[in-house]
């Protein structure tokens, strides 16, 4: 997503019409919202035209109850630019919020659907920007900018088509003043466009820098490396003001011309006006009216400066937005999924092979391996073999790129996502956990677990310390659980795995930061799980592989053997090479032949 | 920390750093206490801009004034020019007038363009200035901290707060100075022209005071959620999604939209609790001033009945009210993104507020070249004050000396590895290098002395190469390729795609936990402390990679001090010595040999983890 920054001004307006859909809803609303700013313009340029009638008529002709009449008006009409102003504003708290959010909840639903390849490259820091300044940047645009944008250009319309009645020549010029702000508008879009979007870039990296270095604190302090990540830090905002000042440039340089142009006009009009007036073509009066009603345009044709800017910001905002929105999710239910039901928990890797997305060569390929119901199957191989791999393709976490999986002998594509996955459980390498309380991290999205399943996954994975917790079950785990000991972290994520009895378990070298006191009550526990459960266990130890009926050992992303613990130690070289400590391999082969 | 307001210095405890982040409530003195400390981040970050400041109001005052000129250039248009035409005296003064006119406006838009190249100049520079003394400062507080702070917050701070702000800087405070400059003066001229006039004029201002303190007080409160609710928001979103595997394969989806769409509307709310603030506030600004306005007209119009006022200055009357309202309400959106930012500033002044519970040393000790030997004094620790992790340790380990920690889960083996660490600092006793306290070394010299590899093997999006660099950052190319080869890691990383240059992509999600494992442990290598600690950093290595590990470790430790923690004992082999642990006190103490012959926890261990091989 960061790689690709080309911006095109056409490619953005069209994200932001796209953005149409989440205004549908809200039309009413709007058209009350853009009638109240038009009612709140008209009475604020009315009040001081009633003033100035005041003066020529009730006061001139000593008329009191014309004064009460016409002062009455004038405060009608302030009471009404309020109450309008009011209603507006008020309409706009409600629809424009709702809007705002119904987008943000839609980027989330989004973004959690999309396969976790995608979020392995994606960058925390990006996706937070997108779904708070972003998204707001749009809200500003839709609920405001626009309103005024039409408000602007009725007004301009309007005002400009009474004065080309009023004196055409002169209404004429007012007319052709359009053509050098369309002139700079068009170069200011040309470069604002690309100035904007490497600025919401930039502060997505911002974050991002700021994500990691505040997950990674831990590092950063084992290795006193504050100065190091403080320099990423600094070059990054150093970027971001740089590109902001060009913003800033290029505002200042529009700005100021929409601010000249106005003036420019108004002496124009002033100098033609004065020679026709003094032609005898033109009145006085209708001079001094055609001039206070060109002071009037001046606002609407500087406000256009900044509703512009806002656009082209919520238009690039749009772009990034869609860039999530497009990525479809290659992870999901096929047409005619169906759901998976009851599952014996017949496991057959049929020819798989798999490559990570924009990968040039293949993890695994050619894997043919089965697993009967009930039987637990271990995954042996060296580092980078690609185990882990092996193991995330089973709940879909990624697709296999050939070859197919089937649990039950249906193709694992052909289910309900939601009825694989709940089939389907697995306890990763790295244990993730949630700053949530214990209990919601136990269950994830196993809302409905009892009491008594939590305690038996609990016990089964010797998880017992959560009992001491100061809150017990309630206790918040920190975040990332940092708080909790590695062996604590590992314990709970198959505490997790297993409650709940899944069908098919997947434990990728679950006992690692086990001590061997630990690790051994949790074996003992475990083997009575898995004794009915089918399960791939990647284990990098004999013990735990000796919780396995057979092992597959891995060897350059494919299977090279299949058998029990004792007949590879027998027969594969390579077996006993990966799995015995050196210096221990005579005793191993002795308790092979035991 | 000094407080400026004397009856606050009680709610300078409470409100003390980032405490008042959750608080619901804030008392009226408790308030005052967090608008005075924003105030003063605000005003130190503008401090060195004050001379372009004085430079921009210039701007914004002689551009108005370049402004004020077209009304009196049309009249003397109108009034001079067009007669002296028609008395066929030529356009002379009408051109005259055009050239000023013109003069005028190129004035004014040039003026205008150095106004925002200047303002916008000092925003950015205010504004990375605040991102970089909140990001340091951050960096430097504490790990207890951090854990409990959560990295969202960290993230909301540095975007969300400091965006707001950014917004407070890029409304024109153009506005600001027109419209005090403006308010006073048209002030003046309004009391000079017409006392009785001006007083309806001034039995306006109690209510918009009124109306102003009205705002402040609830919209500070609002903001104040506002901010609260936004960082709760990115909370649950970046965690989340940081961990997406888990999330999709428990399938949590529901339950996370379900968080994420309340704590979506909770932020949903308090922003409309803000708006509708502004919905009463801003148009009744404007009618107060429309109001006033009929008001003038209507008393005005008939004392001129009365023949008591002077037309014309009633319609001078008029137009300067105009000029004087208008600025009113550009005044409140201004009062409104104030309002909005100071939330933030409270937010951001608190992060700056906290102090480091491992503070660094004010007056440090040099400790160029150290030697590895380490001190436990009497250490007590805990991390809660209830619960003592090491009841009182002490311990020497001499230069040079490979020791490994053994014992249960919970016996503090990892408290004393952070100790040392001076990841926290120790509640009595010292932890020392060399006879040093660690508390007196600067950041620089404890990390020559002392690194640590953790268990979770953090990485950072980028190359490998720049992640084993980390470790020291000035090594070349080749340095850190002898580094992953001493520890048994070029293979596998020489295997990927781009080698050194591969990307390892968020939190190295390219990399299997092992392969991260390795990483760090070059990194570590690299850095080339004098005492390295390792706290179970081969867990997940797999048999051949360990006893590669293993075997580099023998070399790497000869000269240097070590502290090895470990569930697999193979490590204990090339320990010199042996602490066994157990509720946080040492209970054996010996040299491996010595301790498996022995019938003590140890030996118990050690044949335990023996049978586990099989």
């Amino acid at each position: 997503m960061s790689e690709d920054r080309s911006t095109s001004n056409k490619g953005s307006l069209h994200s932001l019409w796209r953005m149409r859909s989440y205004l549908r809803p809200y039309i009413g609303q709007m058209t009350v919202m853009g009638i109240a700013a038009l009612v709140t313009v008209g009475a604020e340029l009315a009040i001081p035209l009633v003033s100035q009638r005041v003066i020529d008529g009730p006061l001139a002709d000593g008329d009191s109850s014309g004064l009460w009449w016409l002062g009455g008006l004038a405060l009608l009409l302030g009471v009404l630019e309020a109450v309008f102003g009011f209603v507006r504003r008020w309409v706009q708290s409600f629809c424009m919020l709702d809007m705002e959010t119904a987008i943000r909840n839609d980027l989330y639903a989004h973004l959690q659907r999309l396969p976790v390849a995608y979020h392995d490259r994606a960058q925390t820091g990006q996706l937070v920007t997108r779904a708070t300044s972003d998204i707001t940047t749009i809200r500003r645009f839709l609920g405001f900018g626009l309103i005024f944008l039409v408000v602007n250009v009725t007004l301009f319309t309007v005002v400009t088509i009474y004065l080309l009645r009023l004196y055409w020549p002169l209404g004429l010029l007012v007319v052709l003043s359009a053509v050098p702000v369309a002139y700079f508008t068009l170069i200011f879009e040309r470069e604002y466009i690309v100035a904007s979007r490497r600025c919401q870039d930039l502060q997505g990296d911002v974050a991002t820098v700021v994500e990691e270095a505040a997950v990674g604190i831990r590092i950063v302090k084992a290795l006193g490396r504050r100065r190091t990540i403080g320099g990423r830090f600094l070059h990054e905002s150093r970027q971001l003001r740089r590109a902001s000042l060009v913003k800033v440039r290029i505002l200042a340089k529009f700005w100021a011309i929409l601010d000249l142009v106005p003036q420019v006009l108004l002496a124009l009009v002033l100098l033609i006006g004065a020679l026709a007036v003094a032609a005898g073509d033109l009145t006085l009066g209708s001079l001094v009216a055609f001039v206070s009603l060109v002071v009037l345009l001046a606002w609407p044709i500087e406000a256009l400066g900044w509703i512009l800017a806002i656009g082209q910001e919520s238009a690039t905002a749009a772009d990034r937005l869609y860039e999530v929105f497009d990525t479809e999710s290659m992870i999901a239910d096929r047409p005619g999924a169906h759901d998976l039901g009851a599952v014996r928990g017949l496991l057959r890797f049929e020819g798989v092979g798999f490559r990570f997305p924009g990968a040039d060569r293949d993890v695994l390929h050619g894997i043919d391996l089965t697993v009967e119901p009930g039987e637990t199957v271990a995954i042996v191989g060296a580092t980078g073999s690609g185990k882990t791999a092996l193991t995330a393709l089973v709940p879909r976490l990624y697709d296999v790129s050939s070859g197919r999986i089937t649990l039950d002998g249906t193709d694992i594509r052909d289910v309900t996502l939601t009825s694989l996955r709940r089939a389907v459980a697995t306890a990763f390498e790295d244990p993730t956990l949630f700053s949530a309380s214990a209990r919601e991290n136990l269950t994830l999205g196993r809302l409905d677990a009892t009491d008594a399943e939590i305690a038996e996954a609990i016990s089964v994975a010797q998880a017992d310390f959560v009992y001491d917790l100061p809150w017990g079950l309630a206790t918040r785990i920190g975040e990332q659980g940092l708080s909790l000991s590695g062996g604590q972290r590992q314990r709970l994520a198959l505490a997790r795995a297993v409650l709940g009895r899944p069908s098919v378990l997947v434990l990728d070298d679950p006992l690692s930061a086990l001590d061997i006191h630990t690790e051994g009550l949790v074996e003992e526990a475990l083997r009575r799980v898995l004794a009915a459960t089918t399960a791939l266990v990647v284990a990098h130890r004999p013990s735990t592989v000796l919780l396995a009926d057979r092992v597959a050992l891995l060897e350059g992303g494919t299977i090279t053997a299949v058998g029990t613990h004792h007949e590879l130690l027998d027969r594969v070289p390579a077996y006993r090479q990966i799995l015995s400590a050196e210096s221990d391999s005579d005793e191993v082969l002795a308790g092979g032949r035991r | 920390m000094t407080t400026q307001v004397p009856d606050v210095g009680a709610y300078d405890r409470e409100w003390r750093g980032v405490s008042a982040e959750d608080a619901e409530q804030i008392s009226t003195a408790g308030g005052v206490f967090l608008r005075e400390r924003s105030r003063r981040l605000l005003a130190d970050l503008a401090r060195p801009h004050k001379r372009s400041l004085w430079l921009v109001a210039a701007a914004v005052v002689l551009q108005n004034a370049a402004g004020m000129a077209g009304p009196y250039l049309v009249s003397v248009g109108i009034d001079r020019g067009i007669p002296e035409m028609a008395a066929g005296e030529g356009p002379r003064t009408l051109l005259l007038v055009f050239a000023v006119f013109m003069a005028c406006a190129i004035a004014q838009g040039g003026l205008r363009w150095m106004f925002f190249l200047i303002s916008g100049r000092i925003g950015q520079a205010m504004l990375f200035q605040l991102r970089r003394r909140v990001f340091t400062h951050l960096q430097g507080l504490s790990l207890s901290f951090h854990e409990k702070y959560t990295s969202g917050r960290v993230i909301s701070r540095l975007t969300s707060d400091v965006e707001t702000i950014g917004e407070l800087l890029d409304e024109s405070l153009d506005e600001l100075v027109m419209a005090v400059l403006s308010i006073v003066s048209i002030g003046v001229i309004l009391l000079v022209l017409d006392a009785p006039l001006a007083l309806v004029v001034l039995l306006s201002f109690p209510l918009l005071i009124l109306l102003f303190r009205w705002f402040r007080k609830h919209s500070a409160l609002s903001y104040r959620r506002t901010r609260e609710t936004i960082a709760l928001l990115i909370v649950q979103f970046a965690e989340s999604l940081g961990g997406i595997r888990a999330v999709q394969a428990f399938r949590r989806e529901p339950r996370n939209q379900e968080i994420f769409e309340s704590v979506n509307g909770d932020y949903k709310l308090a922003n409309r609790r803000a708006w509708k603030l502004i919905a009463w506030f801003e148009p009744g600004i404007i009618l107060l001033g429309n109001l006033t306005i009929g008001a003038v007209l209507l008393y005005g119009g008939f004392r001129v009945l009365d023949g008591e006022l002077e037309v014309g200055v009633l319609v001078a009357f008029l137009l300067y009210l105009r000029r004087f309202f208008a600025p009113m309400e550009d005044l409140s959106v201004l009062y409104n993104a104030f309002q909005a930012a100071t939330a933030a500033l409270e937010k951001l002044s608190g992060v700056l507020e906290e102090v480091p519970s491992v503070p660094p040393p004010a007056q440090p000790r040099p400790l160029p070249r150290p030697s590895g030997a380490v001190g436990f004094d009497d250490v007590r620790f805990g991390y809660r004050s209830d619960s003592p992790v090491l009841p009182r340790l002490s311990l020497s380990i001499p230069a040079g000396q490979t020791v490994a920690l053994v014992g249960a889960t919970g016996a503090g083996k990892s408290t004393l590895a952070r100790l040392l660490a001076r990841f926290y600092d120790p509640v009595e006793g010292s932890v020392n290098v060399d006879g040093i306290d660690l508390r007196d070394l600067a950041d620089d010299d404890l990390r020559r002395a002392v690194v640590m590899v953790t268990q979770e093997s953090f990485l950072f999006s980028g190359t490998v190469a720049a992640n084993i660099a980390l470790g020291r950052p000035s090594a070349s190319r080749a340095e850190i390729e002898d580094a992953a080869r001493a520890i048994g890691a070029d293979e596998f990383i020489r295997a990927l795609p781009e080698g050194y240059d591969t990307d390892v992509r968020r939190r190295g999600g390219r990399l299997s936990a092992g392969q991260r494992q390795l990483v760090a442990f070059a990194r570590a290598f690299l850095a080339d402390p004098a005492v390295l600690v390792l706290d179970e950093a081969t867990s997940s290595l797999d048999v051949p990679s360990e006893r590669l590990v293993q075997r580099a470790l023998r070399t790497i430790l000869t000269d240097r001090t070590a502290v090895i923690i470990a569930h697999r004992l193979s490590t204990v082999e090339i320990a010199d010595r042996v602490l066994v642990m157990s509720d946080g006190r040492i209970v054996e103490d010996g040299s491996p040999t010595d301790l498996i012959g022995d019938a003590g926890a140890f030996a118990d261990l050690h044949q335990a983890w023996r049978d586990s091989l099989i």
